[in-house]
């Protein structure tokens, strides 16, 4: 994929970013021309990473998450969200439904199939102590790539 | 956001707006405070003018339901948007909890 556009923003491990991040996300995609169901797609999608990211990585302590964005001319959208926390001890098993290391916490356990269910590629990278980088794509209409004036 | 009512027995609860993590902490809070309160033996989620809900929404409904099973009572969902019912069906939510008309 050749990028035409991309982003990169960091924020501070709280949770009233979460708001934050799906809308700059939504905002970003905007000229893709999504509808209104990828636009909820891809805002739930982010927002269940971010929510890992800030809960999981971080435990809450604060610490930077990294919300990366791309697109190229067919549509094709790439995010990324980065975390430089204590990572995922056992990335196969944390992506189970219902997996959860927060017990009493309210914590469903189904983030990342969330996440699988509405993107078309779910990819972790992650490592006890290295932190964890979570990267999803999904192909957006191609009739509406947005083209040079 | 949450707006409630209780009427015989039945606390039924509006939520508005968005329900993401961030969100969910602060409306468990006020909600078991209301539960203990009213002792309602029902509770029903009204999420008719509910715009947005991540995996969040199901951890506390969940523990919402763990909360009325142990006080003998019960939980039922009204109006999810086709987007919310499809993550409660994910999570196999109707297994514990009625979806009200």
């Amino acid at each position: 994929m050749s990028n035409i556009n991309e982003m990169r923003l960091e924020f501070t491990a709280r949770s009233e970013n979460e708001a934050f991040a799906r809308l700059a996300i939504s905002g970003f995609m905007l000229p893709l021309d999504p509808t209104m169901e990828q636009l909820a797609d891809v805002k739930t999608a982010v927002s269940e990473a971010v929510t890992n990211a800030i809960i999981h990585g971080y435990g809450g302590r604060g610490g930077m998450v990294g919300l990366r964005a791309a697109y190229g001319s067919e549509g094709d959208l790439e995010i990324e969200i980065i975390d430089q926390g204590r990572g995922i001890d056992d990335v196969q098993r944390a992506r189970q439904p219902f997996f959860t290391t927060c017990k009493g916490e309210d914590r469903s356990g189904m983030g990342f199939t969330v996440m699988e269910s509405f993107m078309d590629d779910v990819e972790v990278k992650s490592a006890p102590g290295k932190g964890t980088t979570v990267i999803m794509t999904k192909q957006l209409r191609d009739d509406a790539i947005p083209h040079e004036a | 956001m949450l707006c409630y009512e209780n009427r015989k027995n039945t606390l039924t609860v509006r939520l508005t707006g968005e329900l993401d993590h961030s969100a969910a902490t602060s409306i468990r809070r006020e909600l078991d405070a209301l539960i203990m309160q009213t002792g309602a033996k029902k509770l029903v989620f009204d999420l008719k003018a509910l715009d947005f809900m991540d995996s969040s929404g199901i951890g506390l409904i969940i523990g919402r339901y763990k909360l009325m099973a142990q006080r003998g009572g019960s939980v039922a969902v009204r109006g999810p948007g086709a987007r919310i019912d499809k993550i409660f069906r994910m999570a196999g939510l109707y297994q514990l909890v009625e979806r009200m008309a």
